[in-house]
């Protein structure tokens, strides 16, 4: 096949089992890849009411058609499970190599059963699969054992792998790739743990061919063009990572501060991108075949929180810095390095601190739950402490584990958890920008930006601008870049590269790499299949309508300042057209004629 | 004056850019393990560097090899590799200080950067400037100027 490798792996850990089959080439097809196809493989094989941390739930790393290629920022994986921390469809995409070289390695998808009887990690160098003993490795950090496994290997190797996070079973912890890049959020990493299985480490010699390679690359020309032309795409990013949106979200009072006390920070200026790039930026990174470089390699040189690494990111900024009151970026830094160490989603952990901290300012925690610790917005020392305890369950962190819904409910007060299904908001206020709050709420894997990236339109202007404060079109616009997302997952392309490109582009890609002709119309509907399907199998997991909101905080408790003062979201004016628009019915169930119009009847 | 082709390491971030268009050229497929050129990353400390043939003005490659397979181009500044008068005794690989000239036995060929014949594919694909083909002269006064230019920085 072109595009696509045409083979599956599958790696049973119960019984040690290793087989290799041939990828349908319909269903590649009809689903593409990395998300689409691994989701629809999940639906497959995969019980909904599954435990998502029992043998009975997989695992899977799947690569795009497009990964591996030099189509621009094209290099993604997906991981797609049943996530623990909220029963979903899950799954997280990284960058970095270890997609492509699972491509060169001869591999589409690389599917995980069962559990294995002591901790292991699977090498793959080409057709060689090994299972092997990770005993000698359980408790190391991601470098610690990124570092041992190449030792034992191949220096080169591509390593995806968990830390102490994952191995304790922490709700909402990631698989780290080539020590930086991670699938980060879901608690991926603790399905990895819970099949004892440490990390994946692969070397591929083969190659990935397009099947029009003059048409292929003329289109992927025209593709880094405009990504290069555009002004987030070809130079912000780089320049300031995506840590530029602090000051950028806060102008436009949608920064949530405070555990969303309020969407103003005024120091937020101090953890922005800006300030980062002044002070601790070392140097931009890029993942395989990305043009755009938005990767911070960044230090810290502060006794205190001294450190190397990658990051952080927006989300990573505001969810220890201005989410728990803080804005020391120094502090933000050494929690965000802690997490990729820890193999921690720096988002959830970074807000469910928030939750405490909101908590003990409210007196419902005391200072004998926090083991003696201060837990005031502000305190920069406590994101730090309390992100080890996290990963190893000590303290306060075996709470703090499962995430800031099961931790406020411990506590008897589940509304000061800032999340839609159970998992964490991220970093823009669904009371000032109205579209992204619609998407929080019916996103298919709970609260959640980069699967309906609505901010791009509704705050950056990308590639048009709407009034972030109207509901009006917002649906329509929620449902547009869902179902885009969707599809350009699958592809194996980066959300940033619709900083320049859309569907025509991708659809044109994908069509010379593959040989297969989507059209864009073809490739939206792809999208809104994947979507659909990832919707019905929730509702069979036990999710409906009702779990479609947002805290009654977003909902009732109006912004204190700022340029959003007053404002609420209004998630009940865009929720019954979304459900109209999407084909569903009032109770948001998929009707026959949606699903027989994408192919999905029977599902 | 023939060009060269400057590297610039810090400027590297590791985006493997310049080996997919390699390979796209020379093996009409995206094989990074066939690339001329490679791009190392230390992941601990955020570093990466492309290594690839320097064209050695006197080159060792050159000097051992026994038939005259490997030669200097002069009109090119390049060194160029004959796969007719070359007897695949591999001493090039050997002779090469940096290892940027490897022997593959699937396609029974040398394989090292030949500025892909004065328009080199990795140029255009690297979105850094890490990889830059510019008269020799140009070539030194742009780096030099580039660190200059830290002075103004800190003055």
């Amino acid at each position: 096949m072109f595009g696509w490798t045409g083979t599956i792996l599958r790696v049973d850990l119960s019984s040690g089992k290793i087989l290799k089959e041939s990828l349908d080439p319909g269903l590649a097809k009809t689903y593409i890849g990395a998300r689409g196809l691994g989701a629809r493989i999940i639906v497959n094989e995969v019980d909904p009411t599954a435990d998502p941390l029992g043998p009975a739930n997989k695992l899977i790393f799947a690569a795009g058609p497009l990964t591996g290629t030099y189509a621009p920022s094209c290099g993604r994986y997906d991981v797609v499970t049943k996530g623990p921390l909220n029963g979903t469809i899950a799954g997280s995409n990284s960058g970095g190599s270890f997609g492509p070289e699972l491509k060169y390695a001869g591999y589409d998808l690389l599917i995980i059963e069962g559990k294995a009887a002591k901790p292991s990690y699977i090498w793959i160098e080409d057709a060689k699969v090994e299972i092997r003993s990770a005993e000698h490795l359980w408790g190391k950090n991601v470098p610690d054992v990124t570092d041992a496994i190449r030792a034992e290997t191949d220096d080169e190797a591509k390593v995806a792998c968990i830390g102490p996070a994952g191995e304790n079973l922490v709700l909402f912890a990631c698989i780290m790739n080539e020590m930086h890049r991670a699938a980060g959020r879901t608690g991926v990493g603790a399905v990895m743990g819970s099949k004892n299985l440490k990390a994946v480490a692969v070397s591929g010699s083969g190659s990935v061919v397009a099947a029009d390679p003059d048409a292929f690359k003329q289109a992927v020309m025209k593709a880094r063009r405009k990504i290069q032309a555009n002004p987030v795409g070809g130079k912000g990013l780089k320049a300031y990572g995506t840590d530029v949106l602090v000051n950028i979200l806060n102008s436009v009072g949608s920064l949530p501060t405070r555990n969303s006390r309020d969407a103003y920070f005024p120091t937020a200026d101090k953890v922005g991108g800006e300030t980062l790039s002044a002070n601790n930026l070392i140097r931009p990174k890029g993942c395989f075949s990305c043009i755009i470089s938005c990767g911070r390699v960044s230090r810290v040189t502060d006794p205190k929180f001294e450190g190397l690494g990658e990051g952080p990111e927006y989300e990573t900024a505001w969810a220890f810095g201005p989410a728990c009151g803080i804005d020391n970026l120094d502090a933000v830094l050494k929690a965000n390095f802690l997490c990729n160490e820890l193999g921690l989603d720096t988002v959830t952990m970074g807000s469910t601190i928030a939750c405490a901290m909101d908590m003990f300012e409210n007196g419902i925690l005391t200072l004998k739950d926090t083991g003696g610790l201060a837990l005031n917005f502000g305190n920069a020392d406590a994101i730090v402490e309390l992100t080890k305890q996290t990963a190893y369950k000590e303290g306060l962190g075996a709470k703090l584990a499962l995430g800031s819904y099961r931790f406020a409910k411990s506590f008897g007060h589940p509304e000061y958890s800032m999340t839609a299904k159970k998992q964490e908001m991220p970093a823009y206020d669904p009371r000032a920008v109205q579209g992204i709050g619609l998407q929080y709420a019916t996103d298919n894997r709970g609260g959640d930006h980069v699967r309906g990236y609505t901010i791009a339109v509704e705050v950056l202007g990308n590639p048009v601008k709407m009034d972030q404060y109207a509901t009006k079109g917002k649906a329509e616009l929620v449902k547009t870049f869902q179902d885009l997302t969707a599809a350009l997952d699958s592809s194996g392309a980066c959300l940033f590269t619709t900083f320049g490109i859309g569907a025509d582009e991708l659809a044109e890609m994908l069509s010379a790499a593959t040989g297969v002709p989507y059209s864009t119309a073809e490739f939206m509907k792809i999208g809104e299949r994947i979507w659909n399907m990832e919707r019905l199998w929730n509702l069979k997991s036990g999710l409906s309508a009702k779990d479609d909101t947002l805290p009654e905080r977003l909902l009732k408790t109006p912004i204190v300042t700022g340029p959003s003062k007053g404002r609420v979201s209004e998630l009940g004016t865009m929720l019954p057209e979304y459900y109209e628009i999407r084909g569903w019915d009032k109770n948001g169930v998929p009707m026959a004629a949606k699903l027989k119009q994408l192919s999905l009847a029977g599902a | 004056m023939a060009k060269v082709l400057m590297i610039q390491a810090d400027k590297c971030t590791g985006c493997r850019n310049c080996e997919l268009a390699c390979s796209a050229f020379h093996e009409g497929r995206f094989r990074p393990r066939l690339s001329r050129v490679h791009a190392y990353t230390w992941e601990r400390e955020g570093l990466s560097v492309p290594m690839m043939c320097q064209q050695c003005e006197d080159a060792p490659c050159v000097a051992v090899c026994p038939t005259g397979a490997m030669h200097r181009n002069k009109a090119e500044n390049s060194v160029d590799w004959n796969k007719n008068t070359c007897i695949r005794c591999r001493m090039c690989t050997i002779a090469c200080p940096f290892g940027n000239a490897v022997y593959d036995s699937e396609s029974n060929a040398i394989i090292k950067c030949d500025l892909c014949s004065g328009d080199p594919e990795c140029v255009k694909f690297c979105p850094n400037e890490a990889l830059t083909f510019l008269e020799g002269t140009i070539a030194v006064r742009a780096r030099k100027k580039a660190y200059a230019a830290k002075f103004k920085e800190v003055s």
